[in-house]
């Protein structure tokens, strides 16, 4: 057991180039620590990177600048290495059907892993188990079955025994139930947090549901134009969020009665056009309703960019976070970490 | 968990795929023009195998046929005729047969291997190995076929392996491009970015997920790229750049020109051939689109319900 | 929110669906996705009709207008203001599509023509029911893209052109064209970001109140139905297995269905919720094979050995509410 953090993301950033030449910054400077054990969910609408974060986990996209590192050791991208690291770190999609080749059967799809890593061992037992685990059972009789014959949730727990097999140390989630009934969610979700608990597996879930995150996540970090704003544990963001994208986002979840209802005009900025500043500040309530001027920061958030802070008035050993003029920064003995 | 009890895993998934072949088997089956053009396909295919035990070899020589009427019609002289030189055309147009669909398939063997490669390639990798695979695609593609043809067998002398090459290196190009589009929508799948987190190289990627959702195209492709191989082939043999020791439909074709039929009226002797070819590409075309509609992925993998 | 502002129960009955069945030919027989389904809409109300995915709303929402393929049977009776739809020669269904109900579909980019822009799309609406010059028209669209919160000039853009967002208020526009008294919206925000969901959900409810549209509000969450609707209706296997007011059945269902649809939206901040994901086993059911009794109890969690042998209908289960379940019956 490592005693630093499973995965650190250092300063990342991933940018896309267009046609016309301009630069997709997706991900825009990003830090993160995740524990190991722990369920991380990153929160964040279409468009603010949290897709983009995680395939660059996942070592599917390539960072521009910045590191990735898993216990420890910065992934580098030859071939070898990364297949080295893709057994310690796996993914559950969004899409289950999309996610398994319609040729192959469930018991092909499971294996695949295994052949690729060439994992000793009897294929069968390893494969059998993993689908038992992922509450397929009997195993056996999905071995033989394609992906179309099968329920959406089942096909999400084939997707997640794919990934299980392997044993890996980090699974990144992203939008794991967003396609499944909704009656069926809580199953896929129960399953996950079994996992956790049982084979202590770290959890990263890409979200944009807050409910879900109530639901089964330890720690939130909400993601806005390729930067975390506010970050902290699950209690601490959605009972005190500090941030006013956070508690925009909050407060219209419906049926969440603690806030009135700020419905944010238009919709977020493509990536290419960065707003100069404090990169919510266009869409920001404290501005638009003139409080930022009379706590006379309007200039700050309109020109000074800033990255995440300690908040101040948090308990001790809190690790609560947030990117915003308006909120008072703790003083440097008030929180560690 | 102990180990699964007979028959395996592996084994069920193979009776799967014996099960499904035969479901598309009976699938074709209900396509009437596809068993039409199947049933005309196999008679010719059996012909053109058996043309040593329907016609002996020897009587394609002149030297054979001095007995013969010249000029005769299928009436005195069953049951195609003979040409200028006595010889039978019924053994022509058998032995014709052979070379005619031997020199189409191995021309679109020839396209189809390069397509394939080039165009899976130029799929997959996209940015700079495929922009450079794709311009020289299209390079290849605006080659023009009749001057190309004409300039190698004056260089090289006219045989058949000038004409199984030319009709390759310019029908590949097509077949590149439609494969590439269908790359470059599969290697856009969830379960290619699933394997490739999993650790799969790209070997591995077009081998297992790439190729078997083209496989369906391919074969498709390939039914439909023999008929034009054939008419090619007719094409380039009726102009004289064929094999002259040899004979085939085309070269009936040239030599009832030649020899004056048209003015003989010796139909029997240019319009088996002709129709042979009409027969043979017709028959490839049908069945090529019936495997289209049962092959096409969208169709196939549509989900039970 | 518009709930609050509804009009009283004493307003006329816009919309009276009675006992509605819809069944599709299909190669392995008949499918009946819609069972006998009773509806109940009055005028400027907005009631929700929560469900996934092979519970028939789908096909009750297209019922409605006629729009189902062609081979799909329709029993029953729709009424609008007491004239039946089903009932109704093609001219005058002609007539009523659009101008007396109006549908607003999910995900719009099936529903709008891509290579057509914005203005025409909602014009061919307008020409199609009133016989207008072209200026008009396009006075009339602009007025409309206004109406939605876009600027009238998006009228030159096309489809790929708009943001998710910004597609479903054109699909909104659409729908208003001719001035309905009845908008029936099928998934109206179920592929949309949370906050554009707020925007057009609020926007509907401004709609709603401007013009007193009535609203059957068809999706599979829950939580969004009882903010927004002031009576909720739940279906599952083509029938309504519960109904009542919006905030009644989301707090205390008395179906466990309800009570299991309703765990999947967790409330933040109840710590009831907390790592305490729940869902049903099994899957929606196939609509080609129902399990016998009461369809629901396969996957129930208090079922009773009386469930699979008893024909469950609606019974009531409080003050202005139903449900389909013997525990209610008693």
């Amino acid at each position: 057991m490592t005693d630093g953090p499973l995965l650190e993301l250092r300063d990342l950033h991933v940018a896309f180039p267009n046609r016309d030449g301009s630069r997709a910054r997706a991900v825009d400077g990003v830090d993160l620590a995740l524990p190991p054990g722990e369920v991380l969910a990153l929160v964040g609408e279409s468009g603010c990177g949290k897709t983009t974060l995680a395939r660059t986990i996942l070592g599917l996209e390539r960072p521009a600048s910045g590191e990735v590192r898993y216990r420890g050791e910065p992934l580098r991208y030859d071939r070898r290495s990364l297949k080295r690291y893709r057994r310690g770190v796996q993914m559950v999609f969004q899409d289950p059907a999309g996610a398994l080749n319609v040729r192959q059967t469930i018991y092909e799809a499971v294996a695949e892993g295994l052949r690729i890593q060439g994992v000793e061992g009897n294929e069968e037992e390893l494969v059998a188990g993993a689908l038992s685990r992922a509450g397929l059972r009997p195993p056996e009789r999905f071995f033989t079955r394609y992906p179309f014959e099968v329920s959406g949730g089942q096909r999400q727990r084939v997707v997640i025994a794919g990934a299980m097999v392997l044993e890996p140390g980090l699974i990144v989630a992203d939008e794991p139930v967003s396609s499944l009934d909704a009656s069926v969610r809580g199953e896929i979700l129960a399953l996950m947090q079994k996992l956790v608990q049982e084979m202590g597996v770290t959890m990263l879930v890409v979200t944009h549901d807050l409910g879900l995150a109530w639901n089964i996540a330890d720690r939130i970090a909400v993601m806005y134009l390729g930067r975390i704003v506010e970050q902290g544990t699950t209690e601490e963001l959605l009972g005190d969020p500090r941030h006013p994208y956070t508690r925009a986002l909050l407060s219209v979840v419906p049926e969440s009665h603690n806030l009135t209802p700020q419905i944010l005009a238009g919709e977020a900025p493509d990536p290419t056009r960065i707003p100069a500043g404090c990169r919510f500040h266009p869409r920001c309530p404290v501005v638009a309703s003139g409080e930022a001027e009379r706590l006379g920061i309007e200039a700050r958030c309109r020109g000074t960019d800033l990255g995440l802070a300690p908040v101040a008035g948090s308990a001790v050993g809190s690790a609560h976070r947030a990117a915003c003029h308006a909120v008072p920064v703790a003083e440097p003995d008030e929180a560690p970490v | 968990m102990s180990a699964i009890a007979a028959p395996s895993a592996k084994r069920i998934a193979w009776l799967r795929r014996r099960r499904a072949a035969a479901a598309a088997w009976s699938d074709f089956r209900r396509d009437r023009a596809g068993m039409i053009g199947l049933v005309v396909l196999v008679l010719f295919v059996a012909m053109a195998l058996a043309a040593p035990l329907i016609v002996p070899k020897g009587e394609l020589r002149a030297i054979n046929a001095l007995d013969n009427p010249v000029w005769a019609s299928p009436g005195e002289f069953a049951p195609m005729g003979t040409d200028s030189l006595g010889r039978s055309v019924w053994a022509q147009f058998v032995w014709g047969a052979r070379i005619s669909l031997l020199v189409g398939l191995a021309a679109t063997v020839m396209a189809m291997l390069i397509g394939t490669v080039v165009g899976v390639a130029a799929g997959f990798y996209g940015r700079r190995v495929g922009g450079v695979l794709m311009r020289i695609t299209e390079w290849f593609l605006v080659i023009p076929f009749l001057p190309l043809a004409i300039a190698l067998a004056a260089v090289l002398g006219p045989s058949l392996t000038n004409i199984i090459f030319v009709i390759g290196v310019t029908s590949w190009p097509s077949t590149a491009r439609l494969i590439r589009a269908q790359v470059l929508t599969l290697k856009e799948r969830l379960y290619v970015d699933r394997s490739r987190a999993l650790g799969a190289s790209d070997a591995h990627l077009m081998s297992r997920h790439i190729m078997p959702n083209i496989s369906g195209l391919i074969l498709a492709n390939t039914t439909l790229t023999v008929p034009i191989a054939i008419l090619s082939e007719t094409t380039l043999s009726f102009l004289g750049l064929g094999d002259p020791t040899s004979t085939s439909w085309g070269k009936m074709l040239e030599d009832s020109f030649q020899q004056g039929a048209l003015t003989e009226q010796a139909w029997w002797y240019y319009v088996p051939p002709g129709l042979g070819v009409l027969l043979v590409v017709l028959a490839f075309t049908l069945v090529g689109h019936a495997l289209e509609e049962i092959l096409d992925p969208r169709l196939r993998n549509a989900p039970s319900r | 929110m518009s709930a609050e502002t509804q009009p009283a129960t004493a307003a006329p009955t816009l919309l009276s669906v009675r006992d509605l069945h819809v069944t599709y030919p299909t190669d392995a027989g008949l499918l009946e996705a819609v069972r006998g389904v009773d509806l109940e809409l009055a005028a400027g109300e907005t009631l929700g009709l929560a469900g996934e995915s092979g519970c028939g709303k789908s096909s009750l929402a297209t019922a409605l207008l006629r729009l189902l393929p062609r081979g799909a049977k329709v029993t029953g009776e729709v009424l609008l203001e007491g004239e039946n739809v089903l009932a109704m020669k093609p001219g005058r269904l002609r007539a009523v599509r659009w101008t007396g109900m109006a549908i607003v579909f999910q995900g719009a980019l099936h529903s709008l023509n891509p290579v057509q822009r914005i203005g025409p799309q909602i014009g061919e609406a307008i020409e199609l029911h009133a016989q207008g010059k072209r200026a008009k028209t396009s006075a009339r669209v602009g007025e409309l893209l206004e109406l939605v919160g876009l600027p009238a000039r998006r009228a030159q853009d096309y489809p790929h052109q708009l943001s998710g967002g910004q597609r479903q208020r054109v699909l909104i526009a659409l729908a208003l064209a001719c001035d309905p008294k009845l908008l029936v919206a099928d998934e109206p925000t179920t592929a949309l970001d949370v906050m554009v969901q707020a925007q057009i959900l609020r926007l509907l409810a401004d709609l709603q109140e401007r013009f007193g549209l009535a609203t059957l509000f068809i999706t599979h969450d829950l939580s969004t139905l009882a903010a927004a609707c002031r009576r909720l209706a739940v279906m599952y296997a083509g029938r309504i297995v519960e109904e009542g007011p919006a905030h009644a059945v989301f707090d205390a269902p008395a179906h466990p269905y309800t009570r299991a649809l309703a765990a999947a939206f967790p409330i933040i901040g109840d710590p009831a919720f907390r790592h305490n994901p729940s869902g049903l086993p099994g899957d929606p059911p196939d609509p080609r094979a129902l399990p016998p009794g009461c369809p629901f109890h396969t996957r129930c969690p208090v079922v009773r050995e009386e469930c699979p042998h008893t024909a469950v209908e609606l019974w009531r289960a409080g003050e202005a509410r139903r449900a389909a379940c013997v525990e209610v019956r008693g």
